[in-house]
């Protein structure tokens, strides 16, 4: 079932005046149910804009031609606005500016009381929405949320959205402003969250780092045009259309596009860290079996030392065409060789940190 | 998102009204809202109103823009109009209905009002349609520069008028996104009785609170940062230069001040002839 339906959707800002913009142009969008979708493009490129449709806080300027249709409503129906809110929970950028409520419970109560529901089940709700995001209810239910550091802040208020046990969450770059701890609890958060509370997952991010690692399909938007639609594998190995949109690669392309200047050509679709790791690592380990038994295979074992199904993941990759040898002449160059081990060593201590040496 | 709303009503156009000194423009302003008071015929209204247009034509704003100036008052002047028509009870009756009577006298001085109000609105709207809020504020504080010779510290008012000017499209957008952010969460701010909504406004109120005190926490930091008030003396950046445009405007309507003075005062004839001879028996 699509979980989002959006047709012909165009919208402009300050229509009939000189300061007129065009912030979406002709839209056509769906969206699977249990999908997770990254929404990436440049500041003003309309993302914000078409995530508004979603609950109705923006109504499609042209009725006639233009449709959006979440979870089976349509977002311009005055009657099931309410409704279609308490299904489409958004959490917008730095949502801790908006806490106003003396005690953390009472603010993350705010949503299920306006769905009316009875109080037992409110506090439930708070009670689970404040587990889930990782803040022990008895310890921070009476405290005020000004009160909060500034991670805690915005765990609150994402437990506010997600009290209202949304079937679909959209989220607009949850984690800026946060310390790289705080990133990545939140990151592996939204990923709970989707298994447990909200099945589908929109995702507004200009950390492509995140989008790979999190996203099954990425949408990108380029002055209110879809320019990209697809697996973010497909999406990033357009090196190009990135550039052209004014976005960045994930750190692992920009590092195959390094490596490639230095003569090591590896898979374009390459956009994790672990990938690039295994990837490297078959490398070194063919060509140290051509060498022979040399120090190079003692440094490899070394490093293979932590992740011992670095082997299987390769084999198992069906994209066996992630390793891409075209440098043959290993003797000829032993100062790029050894450069590439350092890279390798070091992205394994990259991904390590980052908490992921998961696959996508 | 509200980035392309420009405060109050300024409408960008590249015209010689645009221009002009915003100090000239203040005070020719002042000018001709006293200009209006003294207005007594039909004949000086057209004047006003044909100053007005020509005003409008070489600021290059569409009628509209000036209009819709003139709609936020509307309820204003029908109001004063009916008060006016209904409570002026000398002169010639030309209806009379139970209490209610309406006299010739009273048309007259209706129609004479709403006039008045519509044009001095009108006129005043130019200046804001025409002037950039911070135009207006540093024509003000050049304005109240004499006030300093008797301590008053006009330089610490302008900035704070400045700030607060520049800080309403940041108030504006942030307190969009709160209301934004609260609909999400289910929030009706537009139902209920008067109690309701009030109460429906505290969780946009509070958090818009504690972002303005966050906010002017770190201007006070960024302009300590860049010395403000660490010299006596703060020199400008734009020194404002009175050009030979500044002077026409002027003479412009000083000269439309003059002839409301002169018909006012010395050629009241001038004023009633012509109002008869365009108007008739139906004075």
């Amino acid at each position: 079932m699509q979980a989002v339906e959006i047709k012909n959707l165009s919208f402009v800002y300050s229509k009939g005046t000189p300061n007129e913009k065009l912030a979406l142009d002709n839209i056509n969008l769906s969206i699977e149910e249990g999908s997770f979708v990254a929404l990436i493009g440049a500041t003003g490129s309309g993302k914000s804009t078409l995530i508004q449709h979603l609950n109705g806080l923006i109504k499609p300027q042209d009725k006639k031609q233009s449709s959006v249709i979440v979870g089976g409503k349509n977002a311009a129906d005055k009657k099931t606005l309410k409704t279609l809110r308490f299904e489409v929970g958004m959490v917008f950028q730095y949502p801790e500016y908006q806490l106003f409520a003396d005690t953390v419970e009472k603010d993350v109560a705010f949503g299920p009381k306006n769905m009316k529901l009875p109080a037992d089940e409110v506090s439930r709700r708070v009670k689970r929405a404040l587990e889930t995001v990782g803040l022990d209810y008895n310890e921070f239910a009476e405290r005020s949320p000004f009160d909060l550091s500034g991670g805690e802040k915005r765990r609150v208020a994402i437990a506010g959205v997600i009290a209202m046990e949304p079937k679909i969450l959209v989220l607009d770059e949850p984690v800026a402003g946060l310390d790289p701890a705080g990133r990545a609890e939140l990151l592996a958060l939204i990923k709970t969250l989707q298994k447990e509370v909200s099945p589908t997952v929109i995702l507004v991010s200009h950390n492509m780092d995140d989008v790979a690692a999190l996203a099954d399909r990425v949408v990108a938007l380029k002055d209110g045009r879809i320019v990209a639609d697809g697996a973010p594998r497909d999406v990033f190995s357009h090196r190009g259309l990135i550039m052209d949109i004014g976005l960045d690669l994930p750190t692992a392309a920009r590092i195959v596009d390094k490596l490639e200047k230095k003569g090591i050509t590896l898979s374009k679709r390459i956009i994790t860290m672990a990938e690039l790791k295994d990837a490297l690592l078959s490398i070194f380990k063919k060509r140290a079996k051509k060498r022979g038994n040399n120090m190079g295979y003692a440094q490899i074992n070394a490093v293979t030392d932590g992740d011992k199904n670095a082997d299987k993941n390769v084999e198992e990759r069906d994209e066996a065409s992630l390793v891409d040898e075209k440098a043959k002449g290993d003797e000829s160059s032993p100062v790029s060789d050894e450069k590439a081990e350092g890279d390798g060593a070091k992205d394994e201590n990259d991904s390590g940190s980052a908490g992921g040496g998961e696959d996508v | 998102m509200f980035k392309d709303v420009a405060f109050g009503q300024y409408y960008p156009a590249n015209s010689a009204v645009h221009k002009l000194d915003s100090r000239i423009k203040l005070i020719l302003t002042l000018v001709y809202i006293i200009g209006i008071f003294f207005v007594k015929s039909y004949f000086g209204f057209m004047l006003t109103a044909a100053l007005l247009i020509i005003i409008i034509i070489a600021a290059k704003l569409p009628m509209a823009s000036v209009l819709r100036s003139v709609r936020g008052i509307l309820l204003l002047v029908v109001l004063t109009s009916i008060i006016n028509l209904f409570m002026i009870k000398d002169g010639d009756v030309l209806v009379q209905w139970k209490i209610f009577v309406i006299t010739k006298n009273g048309v007259h001085t209706t129609i004479k009002m709403v006039l008045r109000l519509v044009l001095l609105i009108s006129g005043a709207s130019l200046l804001a349609l025409t002037t950039t809020p911070v135009e207006l504020a540093d024509g003000l504080e050049s304005l109240m520069r004499p006030l300093s010779l008797i301590k008053v510290p006009v330089r610490d008012i302008a900035m704070i008028m400045s700030i607060a000017l520049r800080f309403i499209p940041t108030l504006f957008d942030e307190t969009n996104k709160i209301v934004s952010a609260q609909k999400a969460r289910g929030a009706s701010l537009d139902t209920g009785n008067i109690f309701a909504r009030i109460k429906a406004l505290i969780p946009v109120l509070i958090p818009l609170f504690v972002s303005s005190f966050r906010r002017a926490d770190e201007l006070a930091f960024a302009m300590d940062a860049r010395c403000y008030n660490a010299t006596d003396k703060r020199t400008k950046m734009k020194k404002p230069k009175i050009k030979f445009s500044d002077v026409l405007a002027a003479f412009v309507v000083l000269s439309f001040f003059t002839v409301i003075l002169l018909e006012r005062y010395y050629f009241p004839s001038v004023g009633i002839n012509i109002d008869a001879m365009i108007f008739g028996g139906l004075l």
